[in-house]
């Protein structure tokens, strides 16, 4: 190894010793192309998403009995719909439904799983017995069963399918932060922070869960991915996004019946899907390896 | 072994209440009174007083509960709102469809990710791996009810070589059933194919580095033959079990894949229940599913340790 490699090398070893885990993880994620290709791709959903009324200029549930069913053209660059409705408007408002979804539902995920996984893992006993079996009759239902059964019986809307799929999620963030909990509990500064006569909450919220953090954020990450299908899965279903507003999974259900005369109306809202849940997928993992103490 | 035999058995019973009670409780979340919600159309006062003597509806919760489980335990999941059959029967004709959907799509993924894990791990950092990777990324990510619209489009639409929807019965004709069943057993396969390839290759790299895999191949072995004599034998054993665990991902997977080739099997049972608000059907599925998950992951656990000899003992 040449000098200059070897100063380089010794200033980088000082810059990490310096920074934050945080900016260390970020510095880590972004040299990776698949999870900056990802990052690059849900930035540019979530603009989408935002910015719908100045991107495309149409309507996304205005209907016009003249334009049914027009292969993509200068006008409508991915066609129109059965009504139609311009596609491609479809498609940018329709990442409205499918990010709220992913994020909202993992929220309610998270808001219900990590309290009671940080219970049952640091008190431990009846509770914990408690909360792991209700975890795992949860976990035996498989999560687009328990999602749609769920979502039956709220009744059908974009809100109650959010809610069906972040309860359906919860047993997954339940046992992770019950497991996390009890690696990190008989650390030494856990031992420590308890010596010093912390309130238990204080050691759960301020010791315990900075260090479960990392594990939580990979799974939400992946976690999100999985929803946003799952929401484009209810909806196709007619149990999510209610009709005429836009979502990607019940515009593939309306898709299915002109399959021979007007294929356009499939493929459009198929690729975003897989797009995004791609881009969250190739975070998720990037995060994983950002964030494994191992590969330091 | 009887010991931990008998350790996961008794787990399974507390599992298995809680599970009841979970899909007890959906009936709960039904907005408004559930004998209005299932008189439907009907306004008669005397016929919503009926059904909610019927139900037990005018009993305390736990008290219905009991009732509820007392008949799903002697087999009777109450019977459909729609055509009057008792839910049971109704699972047990469904049910031989998805399992070979099931059985169809399992093979499909191990005759796929298994040989790909093993050739991302062997050529691990080359073309094949980087390939492999992809691979599992595309079937992680592709919602399989947008994979079985392309397909249709394709091969039935566009080529005319495979039947739309449909579903014919092994037994009736075999040609003409593994023709219609072939496209969805390939949509659930694909993604656990991913998952499966996945475990693998990182099986698989743990095992080529062992100590064991260097001496064969100091003795000079042929590289064929520690791959496939001395590696692959212990990387896969592990994978065996995953794929009974793999069951769930099948069963979810099998409701929007068994929609859009209209197979008359489990999936479409809840899905056009959901749609008839049929209740019990619902509730009947999910406790059929949930039960047949756990029974699978104890075989699995049991496997696991009649193929690993130091679990034994």
């Amino acid at each position: 190894m040449t000098d200059a490699a070897l100063s380089t090398s010794a200033s980088l070893a000082a810059a990490e010793t310096l920074e934050s885990p945080a900016r260390r993880a970020w510095r880590r994620l972004i040299r990776r192309k698949g999870a900056v290709l990802g990052l690059v791709v849900i930035a540019l959903f979530v603009l989408l998403a935002v910015f719908a009324p100045l991107i495309v200029p149409y309507d996304p549930i205005a209907t016009s009995w003249s334009l049914v069913r027009k292969a993509p053209s200068m006008q409508h660059w991915f066609g129109t719909d059965e009504l139609g409705r311009d596609v491609l408007a479809r498609v940018v408002y329709g990442a409205r439904a499918s990010l709220l979804a992913g994020v909202i539902s993992v929220g309610i995920a998270l808001a219900i799983g990590v309290p009671l996984g940080l219970l049952a893992g640091y008190r431990g006993g009846f509770i914990d017995a408690l909360i792991s079996r209700i975890t795992d009759a949860m976990l035996a239902c498989p999560f687009l069963i328990l999602a749609i059964a769920l979502a039956a019986f709220l009744g059908p809307s974009l809100g109650n399918a959010m809610i069906a799929i972040g309860v359906s999620a919860t047993p997954i963030f339940i046992r992770l932060t019950r497991g996390q909990v009890m690696s990190v509990k008989v650390e030494d500064y856990v031992e420590a922070a308890r010596a010093m006569g912390n309130p238990r909450w204080r050691i759960a919220l301020v010791h315990i869960l900075p260090n479960i953090l990392p594990a939580l954020l990979v799974q939400a990450t992946l976690s999100i991915a999985a929803a946003i299908i799952a929401e484009a899965a209810l909806s196709f279903l007619g149990l999510g996004q209610q009709p005429p507003a836009p979502s990607w999974g019940s515009m593939l259900n309306a898709a299915q019946r002109f399959l021979t005369s007007a294929p356009w109306m499939a493929i459009w809202p198929g690729l975003a899907i897989f797009l995004v849940v791609l881009s969250f997928n190739l975070v998720g993992d990037g995060l994983r390896d950002a964030l494994d103490p191992k590969a330091r | 072994m009887l010991n931990f035999l008998a350790k996961r058995l008794v787990q399974i019973v507390p599992t298995l209440f809680f599970v009841s009670v979970l899909i007890f409780s959906l009936q709960h979340l039904l907005p408004g009174d559930p004998a209005l919600v299932m008189a439907g159309e009907e306004r008669d006062p005397a016929v919503i007083a009926q059904i909610r003597a019927q139900y037990h509806l005018d009993q305390p919760i736990p008290v219905q509960y009991v009732y509820w489980i007392k008949g799903v335990l002697s087999g009777d999941f109450g019977e459909s709102l729609r055509n009057k059959m008792p839910v049971l029967e109704l699972i047990a004709q469904k049910l031989p469809v998805t399992l070979q959907l099931a059985a169809m799509a399992i093979v499909i993924a191990f005759l796929i990710g298994i040989p790909a894990g093993i050739v991302s791990a062997v050529k691990k950092g080359t073309a094949w791996d980087y390939g492999a990777n992809l691979f599992a990324l595309w079937g992680i990510s592709t919602p399989n009810f947008w994979l079985g619209i392309m397909l249709i489009f394709l091969f039935s639409i566009e080529l005319g070589w495979l039947p739309a929807s449909g579903y014919v019965p092994l037994t009736e004709n075999w040609r003409a059933s593994l023709a219609a069943t072939i496209m969805p057993a390939f949509v659930l396969g694909n993604a656990i194919a991913a998952i499966l390839m996945r475990h693998t290759r990182s099986a698989m790299l743990q095992v080529l580095e062992s100590d064991y895999v260097r001496t064969a191949r100091a003795k000079g072995l042929s590289e064929r033959t520690v791959i496939l004599k001395h590696a692959m034998r212990n990387a896969l054993t592990p994978i065996i079990t995953l794929g009974a665990l793999e069951l769930g991902t099948l069963l979810s997977g099998a409701v929007l894949t068994e929609q859009i080739f209209s197979i008359p099997g489990f999936g479409k049972l809840i899905v056009d229940a959901v749609f008839n608000r049929d209740y019990a059907v619902v509730q009947g599925v999910v406790l059929t599913t949930a039960t047949i998950y756990i029974m699978l992951n104890l075989i699995a656990d049991i496997a696991y340790i009649l193929v690993n000899p130091r679990l034994r003992g």
